[in-house]
């Protein structure tokens, strides 16, 4: 059999599960080759030298040769490893929405250029936004339109009639915005015309200049519902990432109501003791 | 896998049994299945009965939630240890680990795992509720985040920092940098960053003292 020279390639690490006791499988994105699952030996071990260079949402040059089952990382070297997201919980959280949906949307040795173009601008912007929520939006829109799902918004999904802003709807399903008249007839989910402009704002906009946009909290939440439904009608499924962001957005709340109970019980236990 | 009729039924199921452990490939478990044959039957016969016992007699500590035969655990009950720290760590080994390097006198809490948001592994999935209820007693002044530096580790600990802050007790996170014996030469940009912030005064002794 002839030997099968070892490869370089630059790739994003979107995710990794351990192997064994000292080795993990990472998951690479590669412009060249699309999704490629290696195992990186020993790298659960302290001194190993391509821990720090193989952890998810950092991106690099990976050499891999190719092992029995899997290919090998055999060394890596960090180009960019986006400290912020990983020290900022709000950015990390978004920045895993966007690594999964390329996750589960990328096949093997399948070249995928424009989207690792995508996944990397994203990431950029996101380490250096003050405004996190905003660049997965932008990310999400994109993503819908390379995966072939790109959102009507100039014209109703369903009577074709062209649109203004106000009293739309929004129909996942159909794939875009909904007439007035269509939308009267109980198609889509309402679309005010603040979110039908931020969406079109969004689709001609840089990611930049998304993320310096102003949105209200009730847009916010609108928005978060048509894009939610938008990807779920393009994975055909739920995005597990986005239970995190539920989770942490309830963090401070289960504390606060942990705190209240203790000192109540704090205060009945003093009064026992009293009695 | 493909069963070689050169292997009594057996003896396969043996090697099967072996293969599914951790760390235990094909060839290793074959090794450990012809050792406990031609071993004498009183060894195989303690090595079964410590399975089975490890399965009837351990439990969570209904404390610290680490595995234990007596419930509290012995560390929850040893009074020569502060109640005033807690340790978190996700893994019940990793209580082993930083009990042999012996640098933490508190309590300890383990959570069985880390939030992994990829795999839809949450906060509910973790022992987060019962440390809560532990941080309820006045005498925890400190939590001591010491789960892995890694994604999975960092959310967690940036899950629970949101969750305790509101308790009004110190959170603190292990540091992470170097490890000792590494060479800066080879290590990555997040690590020598760690290591450069959270720099410390020298004062002429080893980094251990």
């Amino acid at each position: 059999m002839p030997r099968i020279r070892p490869i370089r390639t630059e790739a994003i690490v979107l995710r990794q599960r351990p192997l064994g006791d000292a080795d993990r499988i990472c998951v690479l994105f590669s412009p060249t080759r699309g999704r490629i699952e290696a195992v990186a030996k020993g790298v659960r071990k302290p001194l190993s030298k391509l821990t720090g260079h193989v952890e998810p949402l950092s991106r690099g040059v990976f050499g891999l040769a190719h092992g029995r089952s899997l290919e090998v990382v055999t060394d890596a070297q960090t180009l960019d490893s986006w400290p912020p997201l990983h020290e900022d919980m709000d950015r990390m959280t978004e920045a895993l929405v966007m690594v999964e949906l390329v996750d589960r949307s990328t096949d093997m040795d399948v070249s995928s250029g424009p989207l690792y173009l995508l996944l990397r601008h994203s990431l950029d912007a996101l380490a250096a936004t003050s405004s996190p929520r905003a660049v997965r939006w932008w990310f999400i829109l994109r993503f819908l339109d390379q995966q072939g799902y790109r959102p009507e918004l100039d014209s109703c999904v369903r009577c074709r009639s062209e649109v203004e802003p106000d009293g739309n709807g929004f129909s996942a399903a159909d794939g875009g915005v909904v007439c007035p008249t269509c939308h009267g007839a109980g198609v889509g989910q309402r679309l005010s015309s603040a979110v039908f402009r931020l969406l079109r704002y969004m689709r001609r906009s840089s990611c930049e200049s998304t993320a310096q946009v102003r949105v209200g909290a009730e847009a916010s939440v609108e928005l978060e519902r048509h894009l939610r439904l938008s990807l779920e009608q393009a994975l055909d499924g739920r995005l597990r990432s986005s239970g995190f962001a539920e989770a942490l957005a309830r963090a401070e709340t289960i504390g606060r109501s942990a705190a209240s109970s203790a000192a109540k019980r704090v205060q009945e236990e003093q009064e026992h003791a009293a009695v | 896998m493909q069963r070689s009729p050169a292997t009594a039924p057996t003896i396969a199921r043996l090697i099967e049994a072996f293969h599914r452990l951790p760390g235990i490939g094909q060839k290793t478990a074959q090794r450990l299945a012809y050792h406990v044959l031609r071993a004498p039957r009183a060894e195989a016969e303690a090595l079964a009965d410590a399975l089975i016992e490890v399965k009837d007699s351990t439990r969570l500590c209904g404390v610290c939630q680490n595995i234990t035969d007596a419930d509290p655990c012995a560390l929850c009950l040893d009074p020569q240890r502060s109640d005033s720290t807690i340790c978190v760590v996700e893994e019940p080994l990793d209580v082993a680990a930083i009990e042999r390097a012996g640098v933490h006198r508190g309590r300890y809490h383990v959570l069985h795992g880390a939030i992994s948001p990829m795999d839809g592994v949450g906060p509910e999935d973790l022992k987060v509720r019962e440390l809560l209820a532990r941080l309820g007693d006045a005498t925890v002044e400190e939590v001591i985040l010491a789960t892995n530096p890694n994604l999975e580790g960092e959310a967690t600990a940036g899950y629970l920092f949101r969750v305790i802050a509101a308790m009004g007790v110190r959170i603190t996170r292990i540091a992470h940098g170097l490890p000792v014996g590494a060479d800066v030469e080879y290590a990555d940009e997040r690590t020598l960053r760690a290591a450069m912030t959270h720099r410390v005064e020298f004062d002429g002794r080893g980094s251990d003292d």
